[in-house]
């Protein structure tokens, strides 16, 4: 997609440089660029390399199979934007979920229990749905920012899994449900085929789609998009309902993993979710910037980064610590970045 | 020309708090015509054009098109029926490709639903290609100059295949060979029956390429001409009404000793400019959008770091890296964009004037309210600044006493260099011409004025010497009495570079 620009952009400096020099600026600009845009791989694929000299159990398939795991879940939260809510609608959507996949005699629910596996998924997607429109409808119809907006819903949606439980996680789930988290097909965890059957459709639809171009120029300036006919309110209900239900199947997917819907799960991953987005080149301060390739490659850096220190026997406070100077890094680096562009 | 009308809009009238934007505005355009719509900054162009595409809902008056009366609800209505804008004011989407931009909401769509990607930028290439644009359909919009940016905006108006095109000052940052490509392409969508309201503020283009004309002054419907019975003067007083005489009060005032050297000065968008002002001079510095005044001010100030050059005062070297620096040394900057970067809305008229200069306020840690009052009361009384109270938010004031409220500020700094960026942009007749007055008066005082204006008149009103600036570079120095609109404008349009450099 991103050809190397022709050579025939006119200088705007009225003075004529020698050639030597012009061809100098061009390749620093080139390569410039190319770190700009394939930065954030390089760095992967550095700390892959630290990472395995730092640790041999590193490179082991458990572990990298460990990792993609831990990053199916936050790699699904990812796509949504601003959206603090995102960790409570996965514990929502979660014991929504489990409720209909329990074995009907040791239920919770005994009247919905033993649901097939498709009723529970959709339920779960459903919630998830359902909460992020309701975030939607109240950015777009009351303009309230969308941080506040998804910061009513990160309580209002953990207090109503807290209620629909009476607090009490949900166990004794199907077999059918957990394969969801704990299969394999064809020696490919499920978590994994999930995460990149959705990783893929969502890229296309950002990409590739109507919705998706909507999305960016709203974001990248909504005054021109709304004079250029774009029915703004419309898509943002749309990304927000969108955003809601890939929480709910992280929901799904986290829940399954550990056989157990639990009203507390999710915690702190609508963090875990802006920060893979944002060291994955998703700007915060300028709309309209961030790929998902990128934001995959952000979450398993985040990933790479608990699991080296796990490994490596860093205590886990420190671990945060280290996680917090990271995306604050990612940010400073993409102002200066965006700096430059206007 | 033909006599049948496609836009009649009768008895239009506006009301925002405390302005009254538009008062029973008339606007009728004529079927393949291009109608100029003319009147000084705040005259209510803009928001009369913002009614006819649903930007704005007008509070009274009707909108007939193609003979039918509508009531037109938002963009996308007026688009569908066949009026397209270019904005003036809107930037494009920035990470967003020019096809991107040029067919936001009409993307060509593959048989199985996503965007063709490849149709797009073939339909992008055809229409720039027809148009005489040369832009590739893929670059961003970031990676474009400003010009680019306005010609693609001009595409994308046209592409719309409207019957109605309105155009806000489409010739602002463009040059004058892509000005004369513009026109030629006005002419043939006139020739097809297309009709164009065309707003600027350069009388030439009024006179080459527009039909009729029709007059606002102060949200005020002043009159409509057809082209041939004007001239320019006539124009200019219909536009400017009783003000033309005494706007501005210029008076030769007695220019002193240099105060500020600026040497070889280079930065963000700016290069190798060098530059004296005197004491009792207003500087002035002209160019189009994008040629760096801005920057090299700010630069100046400290706001940005330079990339070279050096900065005398009073013959002496100093050293500015931020902007306390240069308040220290006596400067004050008036910024362009009075609500980005200028005053805080939200706080008290008071407040924004002291806020400055709290430092001299202070004994031990407490501010001396009283003395702040006092101060602040006798600006108010100087500047002649209309509010009920030192106590009222700057949010309730009118544009031209909110730039007083900031002046103000900056004169209790008692700076030596005052830079003005824009001073008299969005405000009424009477407030401007009581800042040119305060202008007068502050270099009689002894101080040095630098001034950033896109408005020529303004310019050659005010100005006893006149720096041109293009794309980042100074093009020449006018003396007052050799400054002329066109010498000016073909300077900024880079026309002379060879001459003028000599």
């Amino acid at each position: 997609m991103t050809s190397t620009a022709p050579p025939t952009t006119p200088a705007s400096s009225p003075k004529a440089s020698p050639f030597s020099l012009v061809a100098r600026h061009a390749t620093r600009d080139n390569v410039r660029a190319v770190i700009s845009q394939y930065g954030i791989f390089l760095i992967f694929g550095l700390m892959v390399i630290v990472a395995s000299f730092l640790s041999p159990a590193f490179l082991t398939t458990t572990n990298i199979v460990n990792v993609i795991r831990q990053m199916s879940i936050i790699g699904l939260i990812v796509s949504g934007g601003i959206d603090l809510s995102s960790g409570s609608v996965v514990g929502a959507a979660c014991v929504v979920a489990a409720s209909l996949a329990q074995i009907p005699d040791r239920a919770f629910y005994p009247a919905i229990a033993g649901s097939p596996v498709v009723v529970a998924i959709l339920a779960g997607c459903g919630v998830g749905a359902l909460a992020g429109m309701i975030n939607g409808l109240l950015v777009a119809k009351t303009g309230i920012p969308p941080f506040i907006a998804t910061l009513g819903m990160y309580t209002a949606a953990r207090g109503a899994a807290m209620l629909y439980t009476t607090g009490r996680p949900l166990s004794h789930l199907s077999d059918a449900y957990n394969v969801i988290g704990q299969g394999d097909f064809l020696s490919v965890p499920v978590p994994i085929l999930i995460l990149v059957v959705m990783a893929f459709a969502t890229h296309i639809l950002y990409s590739r789609t109507k919705f998706g171009k909507y999305i960016y120029a709203i974001g990248g300036n909504e005054q021109a998009a709304r004079v250029s006919g774009i029915n703004v309110g419309r898509y943002k209900i749309l990304i927000y309902t969108y955003a809601g239900m890939l929480s709910g199947l992280a929901g799904l997917v986290v829940s399954s993993r550990i056989g157990s819907g639990q009203p507390g799960l999710g915690v702190g991953y609508e963090l875990d979710g802006i920060a893979a987005a944002v060291i994955g080149g998703t700007s915060l301060s300028a709309g309209g910037i961030g790929t998902i390739p990128g934001t995959i490659v952000g979450a398993l850096i985040i990933g790479v980064l608990n699991n080296t220190l796990d490994l490596v026997n860093v205590s886990a406070y420190w671990q945060q610590i280290i996680k917090g100077g990271i995306i604050v890094g990612a940010v400073v680096l993409d102002q200066r970045k965006n700096r430059g562009d206007r | 020309m033909s006599g049948e009308f496609v836009l009649r809009m009768q008895g239009i009238s506006k009301r925002f708090p405390g302005v009254h934007a538009l008062d029973q505005v008339q606007l009728n355009v004529r079927k393949g015509t291009v109608h100029a719509l003319m009147g000084e900054n705040g005259a209510g162009k803009s928001t009369l054009m913002k009614c006819l595409i649903g930007i704005y809902a007008p509070d009274s008056g009707t909108i007939e098109f193609n003979g039918q009366q509508v009531s037109i609800v938002n963009t996308h209505h007026a688009l569908s029926m066949g009026i397209s804008m270019i904005h003036q004011e809107l930037s494009p989407i920035p990470h967003m490709t020019v096809a991107e931009n040029i067919f936001l909401g009409r993307e060509p769509l593959t048989w199985y639903g996503l965007v063709d990607m490849k149709e797009l930028n073939r339909r992008t290439r055809e229409l720039l290609g027809r148009l005489g644009i040369a832009v590739a359909p893929e670059k961003k919009m970031v990676e474009l100059s400003i010009a680019n940016t306005q010609l693609v905006e001009i595409a994308k108006a046209i592409s719309y295949e409207s019957s109605l095109i309105v155009m806000d000052e489409p010739t602002s940052a463009i040059t004058e060979a892509e000005v004369a490509n513009l026109h030629n392409i006005i002419r043939s969508l006139r020739n097809r029956g297309v009709s164009i309201i065309y707003i600027t503020h350069k009388m030439d283009e009024v006179f080459n390429i527009c039909d009729e004309v029709t007059v606002l002054r102060d949200g005020r419907y002043v009159g409509t001409s057809a082209i041939q019975s004007l001239s320019h003067d006539l124009l200019i007083q219909k536009m400017v009404g009783r003000e033309l005489t005494d706007m501005f009060h210029k008076e030769e005032t007695p220019v002193g000793e240099p105060i500020l050297y600026v040497r070889n000065y280079s930065g963000k968008r700016f290069r190798d400019v060098t530059f004296q002002v005197r004491r009792g001079e207003i500087f002035g510095l002209a160019g189009l959008m994008g040629a760096g005044r801005t920057e090299l001010l700010e630069t100046i100030f400290g706001v940005h770091p330079r990339t070279s050059g050096e900065l005398y005062l009073h013959g002496k070297k100093v050293e500015i890296r931020r902007p306390s620096d240069s308040i220290r040394h006596g400067f004050a900057l008036l910024t362009e964009d009075r609500k980005l970067t200028g005053l805080y809305m939200n706080a008290t008229v008071r407040d924004n004037i002291s806020i400055a200069n709290l430092l001299r306020y202070l004994r031990g840690p407490f501010v001396r309210f009283r003395k702040v009052a006092a101060d602040c009361e006798r600006m108010r009384q100087a500047l002649r600044i209309k509010t009920p109270s030192l106590q009222q938010k700057v949010r309730n004031l009118s544009g031209g006493n909110q730039q007083k409220v900031l002046l103000s500020r900056w004169l209790l700094t008692e700076p030596e260099i005052l830079i003005l960026d824009e001073p008299t942009r969005g405000i009424d007749v009477g407030a401007k011409a009581e800042i040119y007055r305060l202008m007068v008066d502050l270099a009689r005082s002894g101080k040095a004025i630098i001034m950033i204006s896109s408005e020529l008149p303004e310019v050659l009103g005010m100005c006893d010497r006149i720096m041109v600036m293009h794309e980042g570079d100074k093009v020449g120095e006018l003396a007052r009495g050799d400054a002329t609109q066109e010498r000016i404008l073909q300077m900024a349009t880079g026309l002379n570079l060879s001459t003028a450099n000599a």
